[in-house]
């Protein structure tokens, strides 16, 4: 499998709001977290969604966010993390920490 | 900027206590889940499919109508979308069973 990002990097998913179907959590867009796992690659949900079967498989990562880094009134423990499933088309390479 | 932020997209949004009451299911309801299940293993449609369908019921809709509901109603218009039946087959249907139900009731 050829993946652009690998276990470790700092990663942004992207700040899009396209309508249809899509798989990364409104609450996720424009945050950034860290690559946790690499859990495969499949055919992109937003395709199959619309009955195209033919794509090629995306790689699907797993990202560590900071609770605090998701949501701004957050009150709990600064080390309470939070994995989000997203698929490659959706992340952005990020510089440093979280945040 | 427009933000579509989808119906079932509600992660992080306020949404009061949960119910933890284990639900009763009507007869209708079980044979909901039985027909989801036969489209898939008839391969009319796929998970992503119907999950899209379900999103594609809006606002006003999605989040007025209960799980099941909500479930038939997007199985109906994916198999609508894939040319299983017509509008005017399902529009028949409906009559007949409803008619069928008002006389045995």
């Amino acid at each position: 499998m050829n993946q652009q990002f690998k276990v470790g990097d700092t990663v942004r998913v992207r700040r899009a709001y396209p309508p249809g179907h899509v798989r990364a959590p409104y609450f996720s867009r424009g945050k950034t977290g860290i690559v946790d796992e690499i859990a495969g690659a499949y055919r992109n949900p937003e395709e199959l969604a619309y009955g195209r079967y033919d794509g090629e498989a995306l790689p699907l990562y797993r990202v560590l966010f900071r609770q605090a880094d998701l949501w701004p009134d957050y009150d709990g423990s600064a080390a309470d993390t939070t994995i989000v499933d997203v698929y490659e088309n959706w992340l952005e390479p990020a510089e440093g920490g979280q945040g | 900027m427009i933000r579509v932020r989808r119906v079932h997209d509600i992660g992080g949004l306020p949404a009061g206590p949960i119910d933890r009451s284990e639900p009763e299911h009507a007869p209708w309801e079980k044979r909901v889940d039985a027909l989801r299940a036969l489209c898939s293993r008839h391969k009319l449609m796929r998970t992503d499919e119907l999950r899209r369908c379900t999103e594609d019921l809006g606002y006003g809709v999605y989040d007025k109508l209960p799980y099941h509901a909500r479930r038939i109603a997007s199985i109906a218009n994916a198999l609508l979308e894939k040319g299983v039946f017509t509008v005017d087959d399902l529009g028949r249907k409906m009559e007949a069973v409803e008619r069928r139900w008002s006389k045995e009731r």
